[in-house]
């Protein structure tokens, strides 16, 4: 299954948030990864495209390793796809990574993917030794070297922020000599024009505001592959999201969860904390998918009309969410959400 | 009545600031770190209309600069060039990309204190740094539009907080005089208005 022409593609993204069991306590992290396990297959069995878990370092979320986590996964399941989102390259070392999700796609029979990106966190940078000074010469040197690497050939590189290599060979080599990999973009121009000149696919993280406002930043992909010379890829997006029966249910669930996880980070980057009425507006206009499956799966095909989107991931279980509800929403996006939103693309 | 508008920066809040000042009908030049090269399919696409070009070269010929680059790199600013200027300073301490605050901001000092010291014969005025980038993009309305939103604005000249009241109006917000540079601490990151996308009465109460 690759990604062209109108094959619309639809995934699940997790961070591995702690949730909460049956009984209201809040599950340890070995649990909640196991959770993301039990989720995955169960996406799967539904047909849902994609899973894709993120790499964070915090206390709020168990998966700081997605792709040890998506092994497992490879081994309980059959079609679904297996991509981080993101892979914090920065602070990675680009051979390490290549040969991680390369031994990933073997154990999954060719259902790797890797979504690099620079993180919207940076709490890997000190944990790993890295100034984030150089947050941007990083990314861009790591970009390159994993470009080169990607090509599975022997590479000779010379480093700055990175070891240099005299033709070196790396592996395991992949099956089908390539391994997917995506950039993913939070709204920086300059990293969509990478992503092009990298002649990366390009999946948009649009967290907040109106999705449409990114539809010129699709327009600067295609436009900025073309001079690069590359027919640009279809372009992806991702969203957090909440679906249960009725639209009155969902919020009534998702506000206090998702006002929970979004103060928790504002505290740090110093902004107040989430009011309803924000909310209610990011759920109206924004780019919070939270209602019942007919609301939500209108709300995700304007989206994805307004940028032409050929993919969408939704973010799901944030904050401290029962395990019962997040399971409801993982049957109901697959099994109604889904299927709505490609009747309404006019695909069925 | 300034045309001409130097925005400094082309992130994401450079291109939508650019985006509200062409739709305002201004003129506007702007430039990011480097070679102008770098962010001109960039501009043009994202800011059809706006000339991408040096710091220098933007400051000079503008009536009106934003400074909409990180905070860190305000010692980079074309000093020269932003002598007499009016100076509209949207930058916030963010750690992520600046670093660590004691490198940068000396205690007690407002981040645009400490510009107008560095910048000290440019005419500084903080505003448009408090509301979001993508609420900036989303929430610009015409004057008198039901709902419309507002940016505090702090400054040391009266004469200069006016321009600069009447050019964020063009942009789509109405305005909330504040005081002195000195207040503009309540814009900051951990303040109580940072982040705010509200009414003009909201954000006095909020003040």
């Amino acid at each position: 299954m690759t990604h062209t022409g109108n094959n619309y593609l639809f995934g699940l993204d997790s961070f591995g948030d702690l949730a909460k069991a049956e009984d209201g306590r809040l599950m340890n992290y070995a649990e909640s990864i196991r959770l993301v396990v039990d989720e995955a297959v169960l996406a799967d069995r539904l047909g849902v495209d994609v899973i894709a878990l993120g790499e964070h370092h915090r206390e709020e979320y168990a998966i700081s390793s997605p792709e040890t986590v998506l092994s497992a996964i490879a081994s309980k399941t059959k079609q679904i796809k297996l991509a981080s989102g993101v892979t914090v390259l920065s602070s990675d070392d680009p051979v390490r990574v290549f040969e991680r999700f390369a031994t990933l796609d073997a154990v999954s029979n060719g259902r790797a993917q890797v979504i690099l990106g620079r993180g919207s966190f940076t709490e890997s940078f000190p944990l790993f030794g890295y100034d984030l000074r150089d947050y941007e010469a990083l990314f861009e040197e790591k970009i390159e070297l994993f470009s080169k690497l990607l090509k599975e050939q022997p590479v000779t590189w010379s480093g700055t922020h990175t070891q240099s290599l005299d033709a070196a060979d790396v592996f395991p080599k992949t099956e089908s000599g390539t391994l997917e990999t995506y950039v993913g973009v939070g709204g920086s121009p300059q990293s969509v024009v990478r992503a092009a000149a990298y002649n990366f696919p390009l999946v948009l993280a649009i967290i907040g505001g109106s999705p449409e406002r990114f539809a010129p930043y699709i327009e600067l992909y295609r436009k900025a592959s073309a001079e690069f010379g590359h027919s640009a890829h279809p372009v992806g997006m991702h969203s957090p999201g909440f679906i249960a029966d009725s639209d009155e249910q969902a919020v009534k669930i998702a506000f206090p969860l998702f006002k929970q996880a979004m103060d928790k980070v504002g505290k740090t980057r110093g902004w107040q904390p989430m009011s309803r009425e924000h909310f209610m507006n990011e759920v109206k206009n924004g780019s919070m998918y939270v209602g019942s499956p007919e609301t939500v799966g209108k709300k995700i095909a304007n989206a994805m009309k307004a940028v032409d989107a050929k993919r969408f991931d939704m973010v799901y279980g944030f904050g401290p969410m029962q395990a019962s509800d997040r399971r409801r929403m993982i049957e109901l996006y697959a099994t109604e959400v889904i299927p709505r939103v490609r009747e309404l693309l006019g695909q069925s | 009545m300034a045309r001409t508008i130097a925005i400094l920066g082309a992130g994401k809040l450079g291109i939508t600031l650019s985006q509200l000042a062409l739709r305002a009908g201004y003129s506007v030049l702007i430039a990011g770190s480097g070679d102008p090269s770098k962010i001109k399919l960039s501009v043009s696409v994202l800011a059809p209309g706006a000339i991408a070009t040096t710091s220098a070269e933007a400051a000079r010929q503008s009536d009106v600069i934003i400074l909409a680059l990180p905070l860190s790199r305000f010692r980079k600013l074309p000093k020269e060039e932003l002598t007499g200027k009016l100076v509209i300073d949207a930058m916030n301490y963010w750690w992520e990309v600046d670093g660590p605050i004691d490198h940068i901001l000396p205690s007690g000092m407002s981040s645009s204190e400490m510009v107008q010291a560095f910048l000290s014969s440019s005419r500084i005025v903080k505003a448009l740094n408090h509301m979001g980038y993508h609420d900036l993009h989303d929430e610009a309305r015409s004057k008198k539009s039901p709902g419309r939103k507002a940016i505090a604005v702090a400054g040391d000249s009266k004469d200069d907080v006016r321009i600069v009241s009447s050019i964020i109006d063009s942009l789509g917000f109405d305005t909330l005089y504040i005081g002195g540079l000195a207040k503009g601490k309540l814009l900051e990151p951990g303040g109580n208005v940072f982040g705010a996308n509200v009414s003009a009465a909201r954000l006095k109460q909020l003040i």
